[in-house]
């Protein structure tokens, strides 16, 4: 078919449309998103493009990639950029999936509906392993080979991101590279390099691009790193090839320390759509040094670099200007730890005093919780609900994975949640933890058993209700639990069964405790993913090929889909997957992300798991003395954080265009 | 001891003013479902400024009210809703804020202040357009005759209850074909009285391939031009704003 690289696909892709369900999701359009000029960088005197065009994937559906901040910021910053440009493109459902393989229409992106193989990078973003499959899908479509080693100059460079690319190993095999830690500046510094290769006419073709980037430390291009394993199936190195000189033996992740020099994003996507979360959302910090050691999140995005008072203040107004939200997400990791946490909340809550706009906490840990942060928060807005995380059952297990919060600490604070007026508070916990026993997971039970108490105590009423979340827990690469063996999903299914019944059985209080759990299958796949290597390749593939996608969705995800294809794809290898779930790694294994470097020591990481089995706990280094993990002295960072003393003064904010509007004025 | 809850602070300012709002939903916008309208509009009124007024109670809702929105997947050019407002506005300076707050594809065409009577009641009927690709003008004036001597034809269309079988035949007011610029290309316009079930312009579709050969290797666009007040004797469909603009004018 006649195709002019760039040209929009909307025509063949609009009839398709007609027989989808909710066809909105891939129309665009969306309030503050994008068009650029496909030549908008010009051209070299030699004819040379001097534009470089980013498609940025979130391969999940719509409705839950259209909000990702990730996503959001780089399409912007990306975008501000006068010879680059950026669309985005999603996972597509599969009632349209099969009606583009029929109609052949590519894999598009919802901006200007182009071709994603048109562009010159692929970005991936993966939040969650359990998008490898959808990348699959979205690469097939796009026409580009499902194998890096089978791309040509006519496609696109396919870049993974995101936490899970911290360990990339188990899609060695489809991505051409992996770039780990915050992309703001990396997804620039990438942008120069590929500008300045087409600008030299291309030399070299995609193999001298691909060595250019990985010579600068910062971009893991896998095809340039060999593995070899021991006869028992454990990794014996992973080191640059011969051939590949100046490639480093390890690749760095990128860190932004300034969070005010990069107030992204300035102008939030606000999709037609229903989407996950329907908020505007502002980062108010990166990282986290609480140091829960099951907590991938908080360990890879060290150190903690605050973003300031006035800083916050100012994207959340533009923010609300330029989207017309009625409710800020002030997002972190933890939230209530900002320094200026309580200025923030108070401050926010009087400019928006009377204009029906709500904030939220998504992430709020236990003990720095109060009864004056909950009430500012719910000042102007709707009261949603509140969520904290225990995590551990019993004290014992709290200690082990150095999540320090003690029963006492849980319960005035949910006390003070009842006091204020709350009649709901949901407890999130965590089955399948180093050195569980039935025991402590059944501690959750009179946890949850006191909150009821405590709660009818304070409020005088009877009607209040707390829900007890539980999911498995899946140990991650770069935690001190990357070597602990995973709860199998039998055994998983058993302690929550036993929980359940210990919450059900006790008539003074079950009905007023809800209980959510998720089963242990899903759990083994994530960790099979998680902490696999480039075997584990030819397993995603088999699934894919067996029809396996959106396996995020319980609708569509099969355990046995996933076992059955690990069964072919490892049959002639020393390794299944239990091997790479339920066992205990030794401390001088190497592991199949030892050579992508987070910053965390390795020594400090295995101390730190001795010492989670010694029930010993480690301080926060924000408001303690350094313990030594390693990131500062390496990535050559230090800890950002306030407090700054400013306010945040009153502001007329919200509808400036309303005087205009009003009568009086009109005329 | 047990105490009620009630929401704290003042209760709402009263509403002043009500507004009635004309916009189309054109191009690509045109699968927005009605949902999807509803959040994009109440986002746009509040950038625009909009003094809009609330509900009392915990979930305070802006005072917005939707009528008779096209499916998921026509275009339209006649879709109304009725805004209540704090503060007395402009009504051109209110359509001009809130066609720039929304997205492209959402115009807003036309304000006025309500005066009485049910915006509603007024809607009695709609005049659309299906635009037809790959049929000639022949086969569908064909199509459309075979569909009209008929005195019932009934159609399936699943809600939300379940199956529900209908009679689409007598709610059509008039159908006629009109002339196309293009050979292979053919138009309808169909104009609809609003019955419950409404017959939307996909069962006259489903009703046209019941009791005719017709085809068509496309969906064909589907355009909302008008719905308001039915004038029987000329079998067409009036402004519903036009009693609200009358009375602006006195």
């Amino acid at each position: 078919m006649d195709h002019t690289p760039g040209q929009s696909v909307f025509t063949r892709l609009e009839p398709l449309l007609e027989q989808v369900s909710k066809p909105i999701q891939y129309v665009g359009g969306e309030l503050n998103s994008t068009v650029k000029d496909w030549d908008c960088g010009g051209h070299g005197p030699g004819g040379e493009e001097l534009t470089t065009r980013w498609a940025l994937m979130y391969p999940d559906a719509y409705e839950v990639g259209v909000p990702n901040q990730g996503v959001m910021i780089l399409y912007e910053v990306l975008n501000e950029r006068e010879d680059a440009l950026a669309e985005r493109t999603y996972a597509v459902w599969p009632d349209l999936e099969a009606l583009m393989r029929s109609e052949g229409v590519p894999q598009f992106t919802v901006d200007a509906h182009r071709s994603v193989r048109d562009f010159d990078v692929l970005g991936m973003s993966f939040s969650t392993e359990l998008g490898y499959t959808n990348m699959l899908t979205a690469l097939d479509l796009a026409g580009i080979p499902l194998h890096a080693a089978d791309r040509t100059d006519a496609d696109p460079i396919v870049v993974a991101g995101g936490h899970a690319a911290f360990n990339p190993e188990p899609i060695a095999d489809f991505v051409d590279a992996a770039i780990v830690g915050d992309g703001e500046e990396a997804v620039l510094a990438v942008t120069d390099i590929i500008g300045a290769w087409k600008a030299q006419g291309r030399p070299g073709g995609r193999a001298e691009l691909l060595l250019r980037l990985a010579r600068t430390g910062g971009v893991y291009v896998p095809s340039l790193y060999d593995v070899s394993y021991l006869p028992d199936g454990r990794i014996q190195r992973v080191a640059p090839r011969a051939d590949a000189s100046g490639v480093p033996w390890r690749v760095a992740k990128h860190t932004v320390m300034d969070l005010d020099a990069w107030p992204y994003p300035k102008q939030p996507l606000v999709p037609l759509a229903e989407s996950v979360h329907e908020r505007m959302s502002v980062e108010i910090f990166r990282g986290c040094t609480r140091g829960c050691r099951f907590c991938q999140a908080g360990m890879i995005t060290r150190p903690v670099r605050e973003r300031s008072i006035t800083g916050i203040g100012e994207m959340v107004e533009r923010g609300l200007a330029a989207t017309g939200f009625e409710e800020v997400g002030l997002l972190s990791l933890s939230s209530a730890d900002h320094s200026e946490i309580a200025d923030i909340t108070k401050g926010l809550a009087d400019r928006y005093d009377g204009t029906q706009t709500g904030l939220s906490l998504p992430s709020t840990r236990v003990d720095a919780f109060n009864i004056d942060l909950a009430n500012e928060l719910t000042r102007n807005g709707r009261r949603s609900g509140l969520t904290f995380a225990p995590e551990g059952g019993s004290e014992r297990i709290r200690k082990v994975i150095n999540k320090m919060v003690s029963e006492e600490d849980l319960i005035s604070t949910v006390a003070a949640a009842y006091g204020a007026g709350w009649r709901q508070v949901k407890l999130y916990f965590m089955c399948g933890l180093p050195t569980e026993t039935d025991e402590d997971v059944l501690q959750i039970a009179e946890l949850a058993k006191k909150v009821i108490e405590t709660g009818r105590q304070v409020s005088g009423r009877r009607d209040i209700r707390c829900t007890v979340s539980i999911g498995g827990f899946v140990p991650k690469p770069h935690t001190p639990f990357q070597w602990c063996g995973q709860l199998g999903a039998e055994e998983t299914d058993a302690r929550l069964a036993k929980l359940r019944e210990a919450i059900r059985s006790d008539r003074r209080y079950g009905s007023s405790i809800g209980f959510r759990y998720h089963d242990g299958k899903p759990g083994i796949v994530e960790g099979l993913l998680s902490r696999g290597d480039r075997r584990v390749g030819k397993v995603i593939e088999q699934v894919w090929r067996d029809g396996g996608r959106f396996d995020g969705w319980s609708e569509h995800f099969s355990y046995e889909r996933w076992m059955t294809a690990a069964d072919t794809a490892l049959a002639d290898l020393p390794v299944d997957v239990a091997w790479y779930t339920t066992r205990d790694r030794g401390e001088s294994e190497v592991l199949p992300w030892d050579h992508i470097d987070s910053g965390l020591d390795k020594e400090w990481l295995w101390a730190d798991w001795q010492d989670a089995l010694d029930e010993t706990e480690v301080d926060d280094c924000r408001w303690t003395p350094c313990f030594d993990c390693g990131v500062c002295p390496q990535m050559g960072t230090d800890i950002e954080v306030g407090p700054t003393g400013k306010t945040l003064l009153p502001l007329t904010v919200l509808g400036s265009g309303r005087d205009a509007m009003l009568e009086a004025h009109a005329h | 001891m047990a105490r009620q809850r009630v929401p704290e602070g003042p209760a709402p300012a009263p509403a002043v003013q009500k507004l009635r709002v004309r916009y189309a939903k054109r191009g690509r916008l045109r699968f927005s479902s009605t949902r999807d309208f509803q959040r994009a509009l109440e986002r746009a009124l509040r950038r625009a400024g909009v003094p809009m007024a609330f509900s009392a109670g915990f979930h305070p809702h802006p005072k917005v009210s939707y009528a008779n929105a096209a499916p998921t997947g026509t275009a339209s050019e006649a879709e109304y809703f009725e805004v209540s407002v704090t503060e007395r506005v402009d009504p051109e300076s209110l359509r001009a804020a809130l066609d720039e707050a929304l997205p492209e594809g959402l115009d807003v065409l036309e304000v006025v202040e309500a005066a009485p009577g049910s915006l509603a009641d007024r809607l009695q009927a709609s005049d659309w357009v299906i635009d037809f690709q790959g049929v000639t003008a022949d086969e569908l004036r064909e199509a459309a005759a075979v569909l009209l001597s008929h005195e019932r034809v009934e159609v399936t269309r699943t809600f939300k209850t379940g199956p529900r079988t209908f009679d689409v035949r007598s709610a059509l007011v008039s159908v006629d074909v009109e002339p196309s610029k293009r050979p292979d290309c053919a138009i309808l316009r169909v104009v609809v009285r609003h019955t419950t079930p409404a017959v939307r312009p996909d069962d006259v579709l489903t009703a046209l391939r019941a009791v005719t050969e017709l085809a068509p290797p496309t969906p064909p666009l589907v355009t909302r031009l008008a719905q308001g007040p039915l004038r029987s004797a000329t079998a067409g469909v009036a402004d519903p704003l036009a009693a609200d603009e009358d009375a602006d004018g006195a």
